[in-house]
């Protein structure tokens, strides 16, 4: 067995996604790097990766999120920027945990005009969100027509 | 602040969402890190060493297979510690090369197992979703109090 010493050790990694018409990821890259002090930020397609001591971290975050607040959405990663177990350049193919992103991002539009709405929405007023309780199951009747009108 | 316990557990929607709302979300990346990120014996490829599924007896029986114990050594705490849970059901994701079904199925029964005040819910699919979505987030964040 070999010993492990990792890269990063004692230090945090943020994912920064944005979902914008009024800024892209590399005018968030800009922003970040104005306020960075030594803090490692890598830019993406998505948006960007943050890297550094929690503290420093969280306090970057805060400044980028209001930036533009309904369209910037954050996460924890777990591993540092070009770890090579999960760095696209090193597996080929997509990073594992892309189609998490891929699906919910598809979706952040809904969530984005959600945040947008959530301050005009009238005081006391019950949500009704989508929900598996309003998903409409088969009726055993129902079931029964099916079965018999199939039988020979 | 509350410790929310998401699911899906790498929920970028939620995560972002229980942080937002003034809470601390319970997500998978915290557990990962907390492992790759500590010094000690290697044990590639994740760090998950031969311990982690004996750890994982706590919450699955030994036929059941390491895979779900070795799993269930980083989300069983997690579980444990969470003062309330979001669930999101149709997350088809979650299965794959993300996950195992039948550790989402054991997670789901110990999340409602323990009685904690949970959230069931869908993925928004129109932006009228989407308004129910975050305000049924909110008010159930909200209800938990000391959040923002």
């Amino acid at each position: 067995m070999k010993e492990y010493a990792p890269g990063y050790r004692g230090t945090l990694t943020k994912y920064v996604f944005i979902d914008s018409p009024e800024m892209t990821p590399s005018d968030l890259a800009i922003r970040a790097y104005e306020i960075s002090q030594g803090v490692m930020i890598k830019e993406t397609c998505f948006g960007l990766m943050i890297t550094g001591k929690v503290e420093d971290v969280d306090r970057i975050v805060v400044s980028l999120r209001e930036l533009d607040p309904t369209h910037i959405f954050i996460k924890d990663r777990g591993f540092p920027p070009g770890d090579p177990r999960r760095c696209r350049a090193n597996l080929g193919g997509a990073r594992p945990g892309f189609f998490g992103h891929e699906f919910e991002i598809s979706l952040i539009r809904n969530i984005s005009a959600g945040l947008n709405r959530l301050s005009r929405r009238e005081a006391g007023k019950v949500p009704c969100p989508p929900s598996p309780d309003t998903r409409t199951k088969l009726d055993a009747s129902r079931l029964k027509q099916i079965i018999e009108s199939k039988e020979l | 602040m509350a410790k929310v316990f998401i699911y899906p557990t790498t929920s970028l929607i939620l995560s972002d969402l229980v942080a937002r709302f003034g809470h601390t979300p319970l997500s998978a990346a915290m557990e990962i890190r907390e492992r790759v990120q500590t010094p000690g014996l290697e044990s590639p490829p994740l760090q998950i060493s031969p311990e982690e599924p004996k750890i994982g007896l706590h919450w699955a029986a030994v036929e059941v297979p390491s895979g779900v114990r070795g799993r269930m050594a980083l989300y069983g705490p997690m579980i444990e510690q969470a003062e309330a849970a979001i669930i999101v059901n149709d997350a088809d994701f979650s299965f794959g090369c993300m996950g195992c079904a039948r550790t989402n199925e054991l997670i789901l029964f110990l999340v409602r197992k323990r009685g904690i005040p949970v959230l069931d819910l869908n993925y928004p699919r129109t932006e009228e979703e989407g308004e129910e979505f975050v305000a049924a987030i909110k008010q159930f964040l909200d209800g938990l109090g000391g959040g923002k």
